[in-house]
């Protein structure tokens, strides 16, 4: 019976209930030294002076080391495949500790000390005098003449500008009788806000570093180590253990560098680097707050005569993932709702506000905060209803993208709509929320999301897999993709009990990834896990089968084309006869006198194609227009994810995409003082995370269109639900209230002005 | 790890009176759901505690002999909200502590600490400043009672002398009898979070349910300290019960409130916001007073 399709318990359920597993505090031996770093408080100079004097007074201080220690080698930090072409690179960008520094919060030095009290006190008391600075948070701002220069590099601190020039925007503008329709969206800077905040320890054993860390990308975490240190990279060793979330923030190399720097300083000491709550929402990553400006000449009949769309990405103080993920989002716009006229720039641009890098959802989020709000805007300026619009122009079945050749093998954008609009009773409500009056109103919108699995073809895709089985027929899996909280482990033994023929019991998950043993692979992000990890484990999981009957043929005289191993059992297919356990073939192959063998098998697959995955929220919402607030009254994901490898674990995924995409909308957003660029609320009590108090039920709808690249039929799934919860509530108040909110999070104080101006209050 | 000089820990009133005492730069810890997490920020940082946690008899709601709801000053806020004398004469307080933090926190946290941090924002005060309480303080010359409009001194600022500590808050008859209100915690998120603005409404009614015999109404976050609102309340005492009365109350709150602008919330967003709570707070306390608007 095939384990993929069924909702498997996960198979780290009761170690992770029970508190049993280990992350990497709980690997941290008691000798560890610790660390605090002194963060810049300033927004933009350059250190003249750090005074360790009176902090080495206290008791217990090891050790302080300035930006004036450490060695001058800039590397980069994004968690991207290398590439071996320099020109496609990430920017080096960043010192271990930095002289000139670029935000409220970098990093100017590090306290180690035996124990944590002495830690902070003596951080408390390193002086650091400071060449101040012009300073800019605003990316338009960043982009005018005479603006603060971050980066030497880079003019107007344009980190990179792309464009998108499809037929003639000018021309087909000017077409008679069309309607103009133009709006500016703005997305705040957000944190990812994992449970388990950024950690690492180092050590030195045998001349080379082992750093273990909570990443979700440990060989490329590795590769950065390397480059940072100046040293080669196989002497650096990562270990991943279990993690309590990633969510895009760990897809960077974080502290491990300096932490594998300062055990080279320290006799090879065990050394921890334990982020606060306060420094992971600042001198982590964060995403990027991206504006962009739309314009849309549409014809009375709806459809499109030529788009043009302006996005401005803030990058904060150093590139980290930089372009990809502006450039990601407008990737978008000429595809969910084709248009033959399309004039498209992105700027991604340095500023003096922490450093933004991958988030869930990768710069889509943003582009279905204005595109969707965009699309409710077209609609209304037409009189149409907004869902039935966008039956009309989004993009249909065939559609196939000429860069990814990815293409939309099933109607799935009409399909989704279909799905949530019965799931929400749409129509109905939508009818009886039209026009009404009063403080209190209610209203339902929609909107839809574009997404694409893994990176092919900007970028490697890769996979690779060790299976080794033991005498009792089970069999250990070790994979180069994480499991971060998401599941994959679970969804791996699936795939890969199918691929062998053994039951899912018998598949034993090494969810450790050390990259001194697990194969390579580069780890989890762009929503790939399952889809990519699917080829490897179907290809190892067939060489294994393949040696595993070639024995059985030595031991049941049975021609190999004749046998089978299903659910653990040899079988003769010719008249279903079990001629033997894998268990029996495994203990006779371990142990035989004449023919004995350790059977594994080992491969990579590289993937040469892509998935689009697409679906749709529809939200509800009850607006109280004096009280300035819009509660969630109903909310439904409708995803097309290809098959679902677990329908349980899949549903987790979305609850848990949709709740931040609630926040999103509608409360999240790291503000930081114009004054000084000081960070105002980096905590969870002022950084208003979504609670479950503010959440109605989530619930979460599938479309099983099979990906006919994959090998198990499925796609993309950990990010998409991010991407569409936001906007589909904007649409939903817009509705209620018959005002535009073009800023998330739509708070009350964004509500209040809005009202104002509209008349509402 | 926590950085902290030293900890003492108080196994009765008199005790803690002797450790205040002899140890005057130390801070008083009760359930450590706020002066723990300062000393973690480093603001309490290096300090000497004295704990109070463990003495019980500050606990637990009574009516005394002169029919005072007697609340011990380490009551923390789950077990006010479920006390029957609580939900009997003054439930608006139960609803209101039932508005802090999550439930960790209503389990730990207690409501004389909740008054004696001194901040405006505190869920408890504005319900308390409404209901004309009492603060009670006990040091080495005996108890002293305060009405905590005074005892309230400035932002962070309590008047708690060097021998003393606070070992309970009264609310009188005079003021609990015949009297129903409700507290509105307006904030950011529905929990897990502090004030942008909280009001407290409480009303007595004529026997006809007809007029408003007494109205009182107390904010958190409209200025440095909660406070009340008088220019409100006269404009609806005595008042009839309908839709003018609620209307010119709220409207003259504007006169009483002094909120500031700051990162958190306007000036104009929170007078926007005291308005419709002040007037959404005597509707529903004449609702619980059985009074009906027309």
């Amino acid at each position: 019976m095939s384990s993929v399709g069924q909702s498997k318990l996960r198979v780290d359920a009761f170690d992770k209930a029970a508190g049993r597993a280990k992350y990497t505090d709980d690997l941290c031996d008691r000798s560890a030294l610790v660390t605090r770093i002194v963060h810049s408080s300033i927004a933009h100079g350059m250190v003249q002076k750090v005074d360790t004097a009176r902090a080495e007074q206290i008791p217990g201080v090891v050790k302080i080391f300035t930006c004036f220690d450490v060695p001058d080698i800039p590397f980069p930090t994004a968690g991207h495949p290398w590439s071996t072409d320099p020109h496609h690179q990430d920017v080096a960008d960043r010192l271990l500790l930095n002289r000139h520094v670029r935000y409220y919060g970098d990093e100017v030095a590090v306290v180690v000390a035996e124990n944590e009290v002495a830690a902070a006190q003596a951080a408390r008391l390193v002086e650091v005098e400071y060449e101040e600075y012009p300073f800019v948070l605003d990316v338009q701002k960043a982009m005018e003449p005479g603006a603060p220069q971050i980066h030497e590099k880079y003019p107007n601190n344009i980190l990179a500008h792309t464009q998108i020039r499809n037929g003639d925007y000018e021309a087909a503008s000017k077409e008679p009788g069309l309607i103009r329709v133009e709006g500016w969206y703005d997305t705040p800077t957000v944190q990812h806000c994992h449970i388990e905040n950024h950690i690492c320890t180092a050590q030195m054993e045998g001349g080379r570093i082992t750093v273990t860390s909570s990443t979700q990308i440990p060989h490329i975490v590795r590769r950065v180590c390397g480059q940072a240190l100046g040293i080669p990279w196989g002497k650096v060793r990562i270990v991943k253990p279990y993690i309590g979330g990633g969510f895009g923030n760990k897809q960077d190399a974080l502290y491990e560098p300096l932490c594998a720097w300062l055990t080279t300083q320290l006799g090879g000491r065990l050394v921890k680097i334990d982020c606060t709550r306060e420094e992971t929402f600042v001198s982590n990553r964060v995403r990027h707050a991206i504006r962009t400006h739309i314009i849309s000449w549409v014809r009375p009949d709806g459809t499109f005569a030529a788009r043009k769309i302006e996005c401005f990405s803030n990058q904060g103080g150093y590139a980290s993932h930089g372009h990809g993920i502006v450039a990601k989002g407008m990737g978008a716009f000429p595809q969910i709702y084709p248009c033959p006229n399309v004039e498209g720039d992105a700027y991604t641009v340095f500023t003096n506000r922490p450093s933004a890098g991958a988030m869930r959802g990768y710069g889509i989020p943003q582009a279905m905060w204005a595109g969707e709000s965009h699309i409710d805007d077209v609609a209304r300026a037409l009189g149409r209803e907004p869902m039935e619009y966008r039956y009309q122009i989004v993009m249909p079945k065939g559609y196939v993208d000429g860069f990814s050749k990815n293409e939309n093998y099933y109607d799935t954008f009409r399909q989704v709509m279909d799905k949530g609009k019965t799931a929400i009773d749409y129509e109905r409500k939508r009818a009886e929320y039209a026009n009404q009056t009063g403080p209190v109103r209610r209203g339902i919108g929609m909107a839809l999301f574009w997404y694409n699995t893994a990176v092919w073809p900007i970028s490697l895709e890769s996979s690779s897999c060790r299976m080794v089985l033991n005498q009792d027929g089970s069999v250990q899996v070790q994979t180069g993709e994480t499991e971060i909280g998401q599941g994959c482990d679970t969804a791996f033994a699936q795939m890969a009990a199918d691929a062998i023929g053994i039951p899912f019991e018998d598949v034993h998950m090494v969810s450790t990834q050390d990259t001194d043993v697990t194969p390579f692979g580069t780890g989890a992000y762009a929503s790939r896990q399952t889809y990519t990890g699917g080829f490897a484990l179907r290809q190892t999981g067939q060489i294994l089968k393949d040696r595993i009957l070639t024995y059985a043929v030595e031991l049941t005289r049975q021609m190999k084309e004749n046998l089978d191993l299903v659910d653990g059992k040899v079988i003769r297919v010719t008249d279903g006869r079990e001629l033997m356990t894998l268990g029996e073939l495994a203990t006779e192959a371990l142990y035989s006198l004449t023919h004995s063998q350790h059977i594994t098998a080992e491969s990579t697959y590289q993937i040469k194609n892509n998935a689009y995955s697409f679906g749709c929220t529809f939200a509800e919402v009850e607006v109280d227009i004096p009280m300035c607030k819009v509660k969630l009254l109903d909310i439904v994901n409708v995803h097309d994810c290809g098959k679902l490898i677990n329908p349980a674990l899949a549903e987790a995924q979305v609850h848990g995409g949709m709740s931040m995409g609630i926040g999103y909308g509608m409360s999240e957003q790291l503000l930081f003082d114009e004054k000084t660029g000081r960070p105002l609320n980096n905590n969870l009590l002022d950084y208003k995370l979504s609670t479950f108090m503010d959440h109605p039920t989530l619930q979460a709808e599938f479309v099983e269109n099979a990906e006919p690249t994959s090998p198990y039929g499925t796609k993309a799934l950990g990010e998409p639900p991010a991407c569409s919860p936001a906007p589909a509530i904007r649409n939903a108040v817009l509705q209620a209230t018959g005002v535009s909110i073009n800023q998330a999070p739509m708070t009350p104080h964004v509500l209040f002005a809005r009202f104002k101006e509209e008349g509402l209050l | 790890m926590y950085d902290l000089k030293a900890l003492y820990e108080a196994t009765s009133v008199q005790d803690a009176v002797r450790l205040r005492l002899e140890h005057p730069e130390a801070q008083i810890l009760a359930g450590g759901t706020d002066v723990l997490v300062q000393m973690r920020e480093g603001k309490r940082a290096g300090k000497e505690l004295i704990s109070i946690y463990g003495i019980n008899e500050m606990r637990g709601v009574t009516i005394d002999e002169d029919e005072n709801i007697r609340i011990g000053s380490l009551t923390s806020f789950s077990h006010i909200t479920r006390d029957p004398i609580i939900q009997k004469y003054i439930n608006v307080l139960g609803e209101a502590v039932d508005m802090v933090g999550g439930p960790q926190i209503r389990n730990a946290g207690t409501i004389g600490g909740n008054t004696c941090n001194g901040v405006t924002s505190a869920d408890s005060a504005s319900t308390l400043f409404a209901w004309d309480a009492v603060v009670e303080l006990t040091g080495a010359e005996g108890v002293r009672r305060i009405p905590i409009q005074e005892f309230y001194l400035s932002a962070g600022k309590v008047d708690i002398r060097p021998d003393e500590i606070q070992t309970a808050i009264l609310i009188p008859k005079t003021s609990y009898a015949g009297c129903f209100g409700h507290y509105i915690k307006y904030a950011m998120r529905n929990a897990m979070d502090i004030a942008t603005t909280g009001c407290s409404v409480n009303v007595v009614l004529s026997e006809d349910k007809k007029t408003i015999v007494r109205a009182r109404i107390a904010y958190g976050v409209a200025g440095p300290i909660p406070m009340r609102a008088p220019s409100a309340e006269a404009a609806a005492n005595g008042k009839p019960v309908n839709a003018e009365t609620v209307d010119a109350f709220g409207a003259a709150v504007l006169a009483d409130i002094h909120p500031r602008d700051s990162w958190r919330a306007s000036k104009a967003f929170r007078e926007h916001i005291a308005v419709e709570l002040a007037k959404r707070g005597l509707m529903e306390s004449i609702k619980l007073a059985g009074g009906e608007l027309a």
